[in-house]
């Protein structure tokens, strides 16, 4: 498969209503593997990590989910092109700025992604919309299994699969769920929230992971551990957090509509008038805006099928993919401004206004400081 | 980062004394949890991969699945503080399934075998013996 096919499309899962849809934007696991006789990429000589990458690519390519899968050896992808890829989470960070040696196997519906060389020799994800982590576990775990019929995986009786870096051992296993959460960031409750849940050996980051800011208040739930419990185990136990987050989400929605229905149409509207009117925006305010109007998009504001629209453009906005259609060698940051101003414009006023009626205003009162 | 300041007195009692010793690893560790790490007189060294100790220091990766077994005291210190336990309850590869269940079928054999021969019946001694060659060829083509 081409990369420019691949790249004309934010992938089949966008498009999908897992469930819990309105909060949860996606459930990720991946799981870390590698071949028990070479050594690890970090340490492996680049004949090594050549003839590593080569067993592992024909293996991924003969998988029957991989039928026209789209391949690639890194070297062959231009820095723009891998940042695609990383705006999508189909490739980390740490695999982008990886060369020779490295490549990367993705499915057609973008759901199943194989970043070879990467720290470990394999590390492998499934992906899909909404809460569905057990679901995602079982796409993973089948092409796992498959595999290991024919590589040999490194596995440790005590410590099972063995990694690169010991804090992986175990499952290898990252389980994580993008959760949108405007509610709680607008009612100040989310770093209590984010505290919690570090407290209980879960972590939460930004958009793109490790040491990553959270902008467009999306937030990274996932599991720090990996030994010592089952995949199931962890899964169960990641999935009662999220759900305790969903309702302290929803409880903060709720809490907005009552207590502060004014502030809420301000911003949504603010958020509406500057999408729709701006003629130069940077990636970090409008995935902050655009959080807005999938809120109010969730609070019935504006049409169902303008959800759709909005989580498109939280994609299409970013840096590389604005620039992905263009010819040009790089574009400048004010050019990119531009280009995303209008993309954004082009798509709200295709949108109805917010439709205020939904939230109704009349109980309206400062809140008492009972004190 | 943290930054921690420490005084001479607890710098030493904390065994830090080489400030440029003060690597990643150690940090993972805990410091001064792991003496074995500094008291080690000749410093480890994958035989697999000749990964060493001052390198796994330096990045807090290992070299190769093998590293495993010749840094095991150092990766179980390592680990002891940072999972919810310290033994993988989670899914095995089917090879290894089939590995297990022939190295305990092999155990058993072997202790029938030692049986059988202090009771002198031979005979039955040599029927396990095959059994037991049948089963390590079949382990070892796994």
């Amino acid at each position: 498969m081409k990369f420019s096919r691949l790249i004309a499309d934010t992938g089949e899962w966008l498009k999908e209503e897992g469930p819990h849809r309105n909060i949860v934007i996606s459930s990720r696991i991946r799981l870390a593997r590698n071949l028990r006789d070479q050594p690890f990429p970090g340490w492996a000589k680049k004949t090594e990590r050549l003839e590593i990458a080569k067993v592992i690519k024909v293996a991924i390519e003969s998988l029957p989910e991989m039928k026209d899968a789209f391949s690639e050896n890194l070297e062959e992808l231009s820095p723009l092109e891998k940042q695609v890829l990383v705006e999508r989470h189909l490739i980390s960070r740490e695999h982008a700025a990886k060369g020779i040696g490295s490549a990367v196997v993705m499915n057609v519906p973008q759901t199943l992604s194989f970043m070879i060389n990467e720290e470990d020799h394999l590390r492998m994800q499934a992906l899909s919309s909404g809460l569905q982590l057990s679901t995602v576990f079982a796409l993973i775990n089948r092409a796992d299994s498959e595999l290991e019929s024919m590589l040999n995986f490194a596995f440790h009786d005590e410590l099972g699969y063995l990694t690169a870096c010991p804090t992986n051992v175990g499952t290898g296993m990252r389980a994580s769920a993008m959760l949108h959460l405007p509610g709680l960031v607008m009612n100040d409750l989310v770093n209590k929230i984010i505290n919690s849940v570090n407290k209980i050996g879960l972590a939460v980051r930004g958009l793109h992971g490790e040491g990553s800011e959270a902008i467009g208040n999306l937030f990274q739930v996932s599991n720090q551990t990996t030994l010592g419990e089952s995949e199931g185990e962890i899964i169960d136990r990641l999935n009662k957090v999220i759900e305790t987050i969903l309702e302290h989400e929803r409880n903060a929605r709720q809490m907005l509509l009552e207590r502060r229905p004014v502030t809420l149409l301000d911003q949504i509207g603010r958020a509406y008038g500057i999408l729709g009117q701006a003629h130069s925006i940077g990636s970090k305010e409008a995935l902050n805006l655009l959080s807005i109007i999938k809120l109010g998009a969730d609070l019935g504001l504006f049409p169902e099928t303008s959800r759709h629209a909005v989580d498109q453009l939280f994609i299409e906005t970013q840096p590389a993919h604005l620039q992905k259609g263009v010819k040009a060698q790089k574009m400048a940051t004010e050019a990119r401004d531009t280009l995303r101003a209008s993309i954004i414009r082009a798509k709200l006023n295709s949108m109805p206004q917010p439709d205020i009626t939904k939230i109704s205003i009349t109980p309206e009162e400062e809140e008492s400081h009972d004190e | 980062m943290q930054k921690i300041n420490l005084c001479e007195t607890c710098s030493k009692a904390k065994g830090v004394s080489d400030p440029t010793g003060f690597e990643l690893a150690d940090l993972l560790v805990g410091l001064g949890s792991t003496p074995q790490m500094d008291l080690q007189a000749v410093p480890l060294k994958c035989p697999i991969c000749e990964f060493t100790q001052t390198e796994f220091k330096k990045t807090g990766r290992l070299g190769c699945s093998h590293c495993y077994d010749t840094f095991l005291e150092m990766v179980q210190s390592m680990l002891k503080n940072m999972h919810k336990g310290t033994r993988h309850e989670g899914k095995v590869p089917a090879r290894h399934h089939k590995l297990r269940f022939y190295n305990e079928r092999l155990k058993t054999l072997n202790e029938t075998l030692q049986e059988a021969v202090a009771a002198e019946e031979y005979e039955k001694a040599a029927t396990i013996r095959d059994e037991i060659l049948q089963l390590e060829s079949e382990a070892t083509s796994l």
